[in-house]
């Protein structure tokens, strides 16, 4: 196995990703393709942990953090389209155009 | 490395399987037409993901992946896929009409990431030296060098639940207030 492989494969997930935060229009699938991104960084974090080995394990234990996070973000993101859901019975971001120009 | 070189390992003809997987199945989130659909997408993405993780020595890694992941932050979607259907289930208007700019932008961002890691680390071999990262190590190093950000992190945790149920809770009136406590 090459390096390469696995970062390629990442970059297009990550390519993916901005195709998808860029096209789509439901706030939940916003989210989704942000997991898609910060799976594709995941890939790299973990290739390269696995070159370069370092001492404390440092790319696993970032991966763990960036999962965390994701975690938190997607909790946070959710109870959002919630309340938006709730006040404007829309998940459509070209539906919020109240403070646009 | 050629290529023929290269599929000889069979190693390789699992990397490719997988990514194919990983592969079809993100393209697939990001052009579904039904909500739950790209939702359930994305699990057989992070499955995929999970498997390079086990090929890339990361199993405890890939573990949490699959729990956290696929376990909670999936079903996490789905419910809120559930909570904000639109009332008449349309699922056409999902994507915006302007596509050709935001696709030209990923491929050129694949092209540029894709060009740099060529260049870069076109020799570099993965796999094959030393054992797998032990979870002991990740353990010693979460509450060791790195025992800090860990606190940081489950803080940041702690406060997004906080914040979460506080921002998703109904807020009651002051009439139903009362009658919430006589209850």
């Amino acid at each position: 196995m090459i390096l390469n492989q696995f970062l390629i494969l990442a970059a297009a997930l990550f390519a993916f990703g901005i195709y998808g935060l860029l096209v789509r229009r439901n706030i939940v699938l916003i989210l989704l393709s942000v997991e898609l991104m910060l799976t594709a960084v995941n890939i790299n974090f973990i290739a390269f942990e696995s070159v370069f080995r370092s001492s404390d394990a440092i790319g696993q234990v970032f991966t763990i953090f960036i999962i965390t996070v994701a975690a938190a973000e997607v909790g946070i993101g959710l109870a959002i389209v919630l309340m938006i859901f709730r006040n404007r019975k829309s998940a459509n971001v070209d539906d919020l155009r109240l403070m646009r120009y | 490395m050629t290529f023929s070189a290269w599929i000889s390992e069979p190693i390789n003809w699992v990397f490719l399987l997988v990514g194919l997987i990983v592969l079809v199945s993100g393209f697939r989130v990001v052009t579904a037409k039904n909500v739950v659909h790209a939702a359930l997408l994305l699990v057989a993405a992070l499955a995929g993901t999970a498997g390079l993780f086990l090929m890339l020595a990361a199993e405890f890694v890939a573990w949490v992946l699959v729990l956290v992941y696929i376990g909670a932050v999936i079903v996490l979607f789905l419910f809120g896929i559930m909570i904000t259907r639109a009332p008449t289930g349309q699922d056409e208007g999902l994507d915006s009409e302007k596509k050709i700019v935001p696709a030209l932008l990923s491929v050129g961002v694949f092209l540029l990431m894709a060009w740099a890691s060529i260049d870069a680390f076109s020799t570099t071999l993965v796999g094959g030296t030393g054992d797998p990262i032990s979870t002991e190590l990740i353990g010693e190093s979460l509450l060791g060098r790195f025992v800090i950000p860990f606190e940081v992190v489950s803080f940041v945790l702690l406060a997004a639940l906080i914040g979460s149920i506080t921002l998703a809770r109904k807020d009651l009136t002051p009439i139903e207030e009362e009658e919430g406590q006589r209850v």
